[in-house]
């Protein structure tokens, strides 16, 4: 009797052990789950890396085009992803150093010698250039906007986890302004629809958001 | 009295100030009594406040289509 209880005992005992490794394995996949899909890039991740570099360099065209340089980038070296990282985690890696190539460059001799013939060319008209340079010590605008920041790129990054169709209709509405009626028409969906679709993004984005920012 | 479903709509509506008076007037009666619209209402003023607040930027359809190609055209 006892022996079989034993018997019994090892068998639950083992049954777990192989249940924990096939919880290893599934692991395992996903783990290497991270592979890059180039085709999506620019739906799933162009927003965000474009916030992150307009809060940088604050000249949307520039910033536009450090994002494309990124994608590019990023499809020129893909081989040496090795997928310990997001992909977004990785793009954005690229993005950094795009950003500091990009301040490197203007600060090289030759873009110093553009910039300060910019500038002389401003104050010649203004005459009192020395007050510009002075920090406002009052100032709260460093710090509000660093917090803006992250706010954006949560709010970016969550409605990057929506459903894409959701993820269009909102961005239009809410970031880039567009009337009902003009988003209606590029879509071809009806005014209901689309409400019906922007309070999903909506009731969405208050769960995105919920832990961190309310 | 309106739905709650007809109160959802009226409150995204008027966060895009999209909504009429009279719709206006009937969500602010219908939250009056329904706890739980008055909560959603609540925080759907406040996701409003906060994309506001964060100064979002997106690129257009067509910047996103014009990268779409120049990708395809590096893939290539």
């Amino acid at each position: 009797m006892a022996a079989i209880k034993y018997e019994k005992q090892k068998e639950s005992k083992m049954r777990v052990v192989t249940s924990n490794s096939r919880n290893f394995t599934s692991d395992r996949t996903s783990m290497a789950k991270n592979q890059l899909q180039p085709n999506t890039w620019v739906d799933a991740y162009a927003d965000y890396l474009f916030n992150y570099a307009i809060a940088r360099i604050n000249d949307a065209e520039i910033a536009k085009d450090l994002v494309q340089e990124t994608f590019l980038a990023g499809l020129k070296s893909a081989k040496n992803y090795k997928g310990d990282a997001a992909e977004r985690t990785w793009l954005i890696a690229i993005l950094k150093r795009k950003v500091i190539d990009h301040y490197r460059k203007t600060n090289s001799k030759k873009g110093k010698a553009e910039v300060k013939i910019n500038y002389s060319a401003q104050t010649d008209a203004e005459g009192d250039w020395l007050e510009e340079q002075i920090a406002d010590p009052f100032s709260n605008y460093e710090h509000s906007n660093l917090e803006n920041e992250e706010l954006g790129l949560a709010i970016q990054s969550c409605i990057g986890k929506l459903p894409q169709k959701q993820a269009q209709v909102f961005s239009m509405k809410t970031i880039q302004g567009i009337s009902t009626e003009d988003i209606c028409k590029e879509l071809d969906i009806n005014p209901s629809n689309l409400w019906v679709m922007i309070h999903r993004a909506r009731t969405a984005l208050m769960g995105c958001l919920n832990e961190t920012w309310y | 009295m309106i739905s709650c479903k007809k109160a959802a709509l009226i409150c995204n509506k008027s966060q895009y100030n999209e909504a009429t008076f009279i719709e206006k007037l009937q969500l602010r009666f219908h939250l009056v009594v329904c706890k739980t619209c008055s909560k959603f209402s609540k925080k759907n003023k406040e996701l409003t406040y906060l994309c506001d607040k964060a100064g979002l930027n997106s690129l257009s359809e067509g910047d996103k289509r014009k990268m779409k190609e120049k990708l395809q055209a590096g893939a290539e």
